[in-house]
């Protein structure tokens, strides 16, 4: 445990030290050194270092992205799962929908940007609808998948103990396909985090990528970089917790806990 | 015929099965008749595809039967129903309830009170001795305790007719003997009309009041054993030895049959 938290956390470490040597020997000027990004950190969240327009606002850059990654991602569950398994269980529908899903699905989320622009004009709904949209094929496919690779048996024996309709969505569907929607939930949610990187290009003013992108033009590079540091943390946390909840409501099954 | 004590439960008429296979069409059962009457142990017994499963599927109501009708009690049968519980071979647990949450599911399904629908969970649990299992998952248990556990799930439901498609199959011989051992006492204590599908000509004659020997080709009931021996039955008895020849006989005069 402690051997394995020393190894996973040293070579970070390791990373940190060959980057500040190269920064130091080469003399470079276009990439900060760790201690100029330390500093950027502290100025970013607490402020009371440089005092510009970035100083100590980390929280509402966070908050703004937050709002619009789960957003979007919490719109895609909504649709998805309830989709997902009506298709999977229900014949007409698949054959109904099956194959504009198949269509529309090769269209890479960032090809939808233009039109999300006209759609949403310039703003957070335009990232909203990308992080959807990124969002939201992971999850039907696995709800579809998990659905469709539910032991048939099941459905007998749930039928033969008087379980029907509704019920058999609530009681047996739902939680047979659980691990399946819970793997598209990780997967989306980490699509939901690059998307809204292209999301947030298209010019809002708040938000992790417009400190990135703002940092490039006009403040020194520590800045970008400090940006990417915050995303990757947001990113990081957040799947923690999503396998936290996973681990929790999949205990019954030993294969899908990690 | 018709003994007051214990009328029929079950009437098929004339049920047959035919499947399309591809262009063509498999005939799987042969127009069959047969009655059960309440409380009997009835093993049907036969080669891999004689048609048993198929019958059994048709009376558990997930197969339909392309002519003929199954009646339970004079009332023809229209699908699953939860008179009738079937338990599987691969046991067709719910992975996600513990073994409490299983057996209790068919009460949980015509909401009951809580208090009776705990008073008969508790009391199957007992039945078939999971009490200090009942809180664990499907996956943390044995072969034979999730065998235990689907037959309880059936009892728990007040099924008149337990349905068991080789539920043994998949044990070993140390478990599958105590289970068919648990399984005749439960039989006697509940008096459920209980149809056993089994491989086993031992099995089927330790179990049964009556042993039906299905053929293949179409699949039919060729003949009809009634097994009076004393119970609990000694295998190594002569009587039981001698019945066990007859059944075998009769059995193995298909597969020569059917080979040649």
């Amino acid at each position: 445990m402690l051997r394995a938290f020393a190894l996973g956390a040293g070579f970070p470490i390791l990373l940190i030290l060959v980057w500040d040597r190269t920064v130091a020997i080469t003399g470079t000027r276009l990439i900060p050194s760790p201690y100029q990004v330390a500093v950027m950190m502290y100025d970013f969240t607490f402020g009371g270092v440089y005092d510009d327009a970035f100083s100590g606002t980390i929280l509402t850059h966070v908050w703004k992205s937050v709002q619009r990654v789960y957003g979007g991602f919490f719109l895609a569950a909504l649709i998805g799962i309830p989709l997902g398994m009506m298709i999977g269980r229900i014949k007409v529908l698949r054959q109904m929908l099956d194959p504009t899903i198949s269509l529309l699905r090769p269209i890479p989320v960032t090809a939808w940007l233009p039109l999300s622009m006209i759609f949403f004009g310039l703003g957070p709904n335009a990232a909203i609808f990308l992080v959807f949209l990124g969002a939201f094929y992971p999850i039907l496919l696995n709800t579809m998948f998990g659905v469709r690779s539910i032991d048939p048996r099941l459905f007998e024996a749930a039928s033969m103990l008087g379980c029907s309709g509704t019920g058999m969505f609530r009681q047996i569907v739902l939680p047979a396909s659980l691990p399946a929607i819970f793997s598209g939930l990780r997967i989306a949610h980490g699509f939901a985090w690059i998307l809204i990187v292209v999301g947030e290009m298209t010019g809002v003013p708040t938000g992790l990528v417009s400190v990135v992108m703002e940092g490039r033009t006009l403040s020194p590079t520590a800045l970008v970089i400090t940006g990417m540091i915050v995303i990757g943390a947001c990113g990081f946390i957040t799947d923690r917790i999503i396998v936290a909840i996973s681990n929790r409501l999949l205990s019954w099954s030993p294969q899908h806990r990690e | 015929m018709n003994d007051p004590a214990h009328p029929d439960i079950l009437t098929i008429r004339g049920v047959t099965k035919r499947f399309t296979v591809g262009d063509g069409e498999l005939e799987a059962l042969a127009p069959v008749d047969l009655t059960i009457p309440q409380g009997e142990f009835v093993c049907m017994i036969g080669a891999s595809g004689c048609g048993k499963s198929t019958l059994l599927r048709i009376i558990a109501g997930f197969e339909e039967p392309t002519t003929g009708d199954v009646a339970i009690y004079g009332n023809a049968i229209a699908g699953p129903g939860s008179d009738r519980g079937m338990v599987f071979q691969d046991y067709a647990l719910f992975p996600w309830m513990t073994v409490r949450e299983n057996i209790s599911f068919g009460p949980r399904q015509r909401q009951l009170p809580r208090e009776e629908i705990e008073r008969t969970t508790d009391e199957f649990i007992r039945m078939v001795g999971l009490e200090r299992f009942a809180d664990r998952y499907p996956n943390q248990l044995s072969g034979g305790m999730k065998q235990r556990v689907a037959i309880a799930r059936v009892l728990a439901n007040n099924a008149n007719i337990l349905l068991m498609d080789e539920p043994f199959g998949a044990l070993d011989a140390l478990t599958r003997e105590q289970l068919q051992h648990e399984l005749l006492q439960i039989w006697a204590r509940t008096g459920v009309t209980t149809i056993f599908v089994t491989h086993s000509v031992e099995e089927a004659v330790l179990l049964a009041d009556r042993v039906l020997v299905m053929s293949a080709g179409p699949g039919r009931i060729d003949s009809d054993f009634r097994i009076d021996l004393a119970r609990p039955r000694e295998v190594s008895s002569p009587e039981f030895n001698a019945m066990r020849r007859d059944v075998a006989r009769r059995l193995t005069s298909h597969l020569a049959l059917a080979r040649a």
